[in-house]
């Protein structure tokens, strides 16, 4: 019955976007009753749903005539976090970005992409929703209006469209060959040929360099820096992990095959995401940076995957690691770029050495970066260290002791950078003023955010059950 | 009425103040210290009903599942009381003393906030029913000390902390790496008290002689096992009421604890004995016990002196852990208790030199027994109880060390445990020598708290006053029903079925 609903989750927002397009005095409000209104269906949902994967044929007809919307475990906890997020940052804009803003509009256009892209079964919908994604994001980065942030947004413009056009190429050579765009019917028909590889290569170049993956990261720093603090939080807690679920999917369902190599050389790619990121976060002066190299860090254990998940039996455990460990980034950094936002909005700027004072200010703030901080960290108990503990699991038992080294070894990188700023509360001795000038509910919202990080620690079933029934009704790639 | 409970709600009385507490402003000093005492209170009155049902045999248990194969665990036996009593206890002590010392200074909310946190986490640890609930709690007390050891917020204090969050994160993570290990290829790990692994016996040995290794090295770095022990020295600048407590309950005994857990309910004391493993880490504790009092002799300030005795000290723990044979188990055990209570007294009372006259270095300990006669003669107790002076509690502990190496035929350990005392004696009796017989050097000392009907503020004086009776007891009545070297002989008892 709740499935009826599931279409609102694209075309509520999208009219939303219209609406707060045409009448920017309201975009708050409209965008909020959205978001609110998608949230509660999406926990709801997610909660009753099966998570096995159900099919909706739009308008009645079935690939590879119509679209078809797919919707299993992976998808709908995805499709949560957004929301969620998305809600929690929609309630944080509200009082960072007073009067009236296109920002409303952008945010919901981009909602309403993103769930289109987490229901999308074919490549080309896949295509479309990315484009929908990276063109609301460029124009968001703008939005800060300074000199540094219209160069970033520039840059991320070109990136973006790079990343789709690589994408496009190998959809057009997959459909050349296979004479169908639908992500099951490829995968019956899809074989090893080089072109096929090709194809997939290309695809994946371009969805990489989407997600900042390093060394094609490059873009990410300055534009998830010189965002304002809201977009800076939806870009690197939900956009870059949307084209890596892409990504996902394809690994997932419709590869002819898992070469031990490219896993491997995909894992080693993640590794040094994790190393570079990490020691970037260390040296940058600037708090922003410092969140913005944490995201290029973190999502290097995504890539993780890869090799974790070639050993049959392990699979299903590493899909669940992966993604609880987006969940656990995703709310994590979000809440970890308001706090730096609320630091920067105190300060006036965002100088680390120079933050004391607003750190002493603004406790709630400082205890965010704790709470989230320590899911970053990979300490229990929290989100992030239930990822990283299925995660260490699936390398014991599949006997790849390397990723050992490098989840522990990773994790204590980042103790590193974030006691940077946690050590900023406790650099001054003076009293602490009143935090002057900072709402109530901009600290409120991202400590709520930490306790969430922390208390996905101690329930994290639900997520990991999805996942794995997910991935017991994917298709199955064949080795 | 459910058992379980009751564990929860242990943990909750000093989680529920420490929430209050953060929330509360700078001034509000009168409910502030309401909520510290009062939880403190509760907390002991919860452990004194605890105590006595798992002594009528009652089992508390309670258990929530976190991972598909992975539960939390609370669980209350015999060797979780007699650290979770001694944490409580002096808990309530130090919570007095910590109001006294930190009297009009700044950030006690976030001060007294994290303190009770620390608790919270080293009662967690206590009532841990496996190694993973373990290993989050013990996690837990890394993160609410490391804002107790910068506290004062000087270079030198920030310096300090991110030496203590480099070892004890990073021996975190060998301990990560050592539970997950030994769950991959043994399942769940639940405590029992004959060990889990001895029923195994289809593991490879070496594989687990690195898990040994692993979970060992994790937890000698909070124990400050040589060469792992290079935070505590420098952890000193913390406040004194935070030394006390990291140096007789939380961070140090948590370790410690940790070593006993593995030893006897995880590997099984028998099992650990088949592996060879129990040999290097009696080899590595003697080490420390011996190399913590060389350096303690060099040291010319008070704190870096008792530091290095603490890391002597806790040592005895190990390695009663590590000789096989319940003589020795209950020589570790109660050291556990033991040691906490002596070094506690000590650290009090180096606190209130610090404090009163801003005595910080040995030479200036001259003929402070006249201006501070009863922290001088707590001081003096509790240092004659670590060199091992009878009937103080330090006696006990090296006496049945001394009788259970005897016991397993390893005559070598009552020399560590000779040197050790001589030591002891070398760097704790000069101490004594000026405090109540050299001529006060009156120049050396500057009167921040003047002497009025006691010597120094009450909430200073009274703290070491009672851990120090404390200790004399446990040495005078350690025969006597519910006595620390009881309770420990009931659980070498058990240990040893």
């Amino acid at each position: 019955m709740i499935e009826a609903l599931v279409p609102l989750l694209v075309f509520l927002p999208l009219i939303g976007a219209v609406a707060a397009f045409i009448r920017e005095r309201f975009g708050h409000g409209v965008a909020l009753m959205v978001l609110g209104a998608g949230a509660t269906l999406t926990l709801f949902h997610f909660f009753t749903m099966d998570h096995h994967g159900w099919t909706m044929n739009l308008g009645g007809w079935a690939a590879p005539l119509g679209i078809v919307w797919y919707l299993d475990g992976l998808s709908a906890t995805l499709m949560t976090l957004t929301w969620l997020l998305g809600l929690a940052i929609g309630m944080y804009a509200r009082t960072y970005l007073a009067g009236s803003t296109p920002f409303w509009a952008l945010l919901l256009l981009m909602m309403s992409g993103m769930s289109a892209l987490f229901l999308a079964n074919d490549l080309f919908n896949i295509y479309v929703m990315l484009e929908i994604i990276g063109l609301s994001a460029v124009a968001l980065v703008a939005l800060a209006n300074k000199r540094e942030a219209v160069r970033a947004a520039v840059t991320y413009l070109m990136v973006s469209l790079g990343g789709s056009i690589l994408y496009l190429a190998g959809v057009a050579f997959l459909y050349t060959q296979y004479a169908t765009l639908d992500l099951f019917l490829l995968a019956d028909r899809i074989d090893g040929t080089p072109l096929t590889w090709v194809a997939l290569g290309l695809m994946g170049v371009g969805l990489l360099l989407k997600s900042a993956m390093f060394p094609l990261h490059f873009w990410l720093p300055g534009a998830h820096s010189n965002a304002p603090a809201p977009v800076s939080a939806l870009l690197s807690a939900l956009v870059v992990k949307a084209s890596f679920f892409v990504v996902l999917r394809l690994w997932r369902d419709i590869l002819p095959a898992q070469p031990d190599l490219l896993a491997w050389a995909l894992g080693a790619m993640g590794v040094a995401a994790i190393l570079y990121g990490s020691v970037q976060a260390l040296r940058t002066p600037r708090l922003k940076l410092l969140v913005a190299y944490s995201t290029v860090a973190q999502l290097g254990y995504l890539m993780l995957l890869f090799p974790l998940s070639i050993q049959a039996g392990y699979a299903a455990n590493a899909y669940a690691g992966v993604t609880f460990f987006m969940v656990a980034h995703g709310i994590a950094k979000a809440a970890l770029f308001m706090a730096a936002g609320n630091l920067q909005l105190h300060a006036g700027h965002d100088r680390l050495k120079d933050l004391g004072q607003a750190a002493v200010a603004l406790q709630p703030t400082l205890f965010a970066v704790a709470l989230a901080g320590a899911s970053i960290m990979g300490l229990p108990p929290s989100g992030g260290f239930i990822a990283k503990w299925t995660l260490l699991g699936v390398s014991l038992g599949s006997g790849q002791w390397i990723w050992i080294v490098v989840l522990l070894g990773g994790g204590l990188l980042s103790v590193a950078y974030i006691f940077r700023v946690l050590s900023l509360a406790f650099q001054s001795s003076t009293m602490p003023r009143r935090a002057s000038g900072i709402h109530p509910m901009l600290q409120l919202v991202p400590l709520a955010l930490g306790g969430i990080a922390v208390a996905l620690g101690f329930n994290p079933m639900p997520i990991i059950e999805a996942i794995t029934q997910a991935h017991a009704a994917a298709p199955q790639v064949t080795p | 009425m459910s058992a379980g409970w009751l564990l929860i709600a242990i943990i909750a009385s000093s989680a529920i103040p420490a929430a209050i507490i953060f929330c509360l402003k700078e001034s509000s000093v009168r409910l502030r210290t309401t909520l510290n005492l009062a939880g403190a209170g509760v907390k002991i009155l919860l452990v004194a009903v605890l105590l006595y049902g798992v002594s009528q045999g009652n089992s508390y248990e309670t258990r929530w599942q976190l991972v598909n194969d992975i539960d939390l665990v609370l669980h209350a036996d015999a060797l979780s009381l007699l650290f979770i009593t001694l944490s409580c206890v002096l808990w309530l002590v130090t919570t007095v003393y910590a109001i006294g010392y930190l009297e009009d200074s700044p950030n006690r909310s976030r001060f007294f906030g994290f303190f009770s946190l620390c608790v919270c986490a080293t009662v967690g640890i206590a009532l841990a029913g496996n190694l993973i609930t373990f290993l989050i709690f013990y996690e837990l007390l890394t993160l609410t000390t490391y804002p107790l050891v910068v506290h004062r917020g000087t270079q030198t204090a920030l310096r300090a902390g991110r030496t203590y969050l480099v070892y004890t994160l990073g021996g975190g993570a060998l301990l990560v790496a050592g539970v997950a290990w030994l769950k991959s290829i043994a399942g769940p790990l639940d405590f029992t008290t004959t060990g889990i692994l001895s029923s195994m016996t289809h593991l490879d040995p070496h594989t687990l002689s690195w898990i040994f290794l692993l979970l060992i090295v994790g937890f000698g770095v909070k124990a400050a096992l040589v060469p792992l022990h290079g935070w505590l020295p420098k952890a000193m600048v913390a406040p004194a009421p935070v030394s006390s407590l990291l140096h007789a309950v939380a961070v140090v005994k948590a370790g410690a604890f940790g070593i006993v857990r593995v030893v006897y309910d995880v590997y099984g004391i028998e099992f650990a004995q088949d592996l060879g493993v129990l040999m290097p880490l009696a080899f590595v504790a003697a080490v420390t016990i011996l190399y913590g009092s060389v350096r303690a002799l060099f040291q010319n300030e008070i704190k870096p002196r008792l530091a290095y005795s603490t890391i002597s000290q806790v040592s005895y723990i190990a390695l009663g852990a590590a000789i096989a044979g319940p003589l020795a188990t209950v020589g570790g055990l109660v050291h556990l208790v033991h040691q906490g209570l002596m070094k506690i007294t000590l650290f009090f009372c180096a606190g209130n030199f610090a404090e009163t006259l801003q005595v910080h270095k040995v030479g200036e300990l001259d003929g402070i027994g006249r201006r501070m006669p009863m922290t001088m003669a707590a001081f003096t107790l509790a240092a004659l109880g670590m060199i091992g002076v009878p009937p103080i509690a330090g006696f006990v502990s090296k006496w049945y060390l001394g009788l259970g190496a005897m016991d397993a035929a390893n005559p070598w350990v009552i020399w560590v445990l000779v040197g050790s005392s001589a030591l002891n004696a070398m760097y704790f009796l000069p101490l004594i020598y000026r405090g109540w017989w050299k001529q006060p050097q009156l120049a050396n000392w500057r009167e921040n708290i003047p002497a009025q009907r006691f010597e120094t503020h009450w909430m200073l004086l009274i703290p070491p006053l009672v851990t120090a009776g404390l200790a004399l007891a446990a040495g005078l009545f350690a025969g006597a029903q519910f006595s620390p070297l009881e309770w420990a002989q009931f659980i070498a008892r058990l240990e040893y079925r």
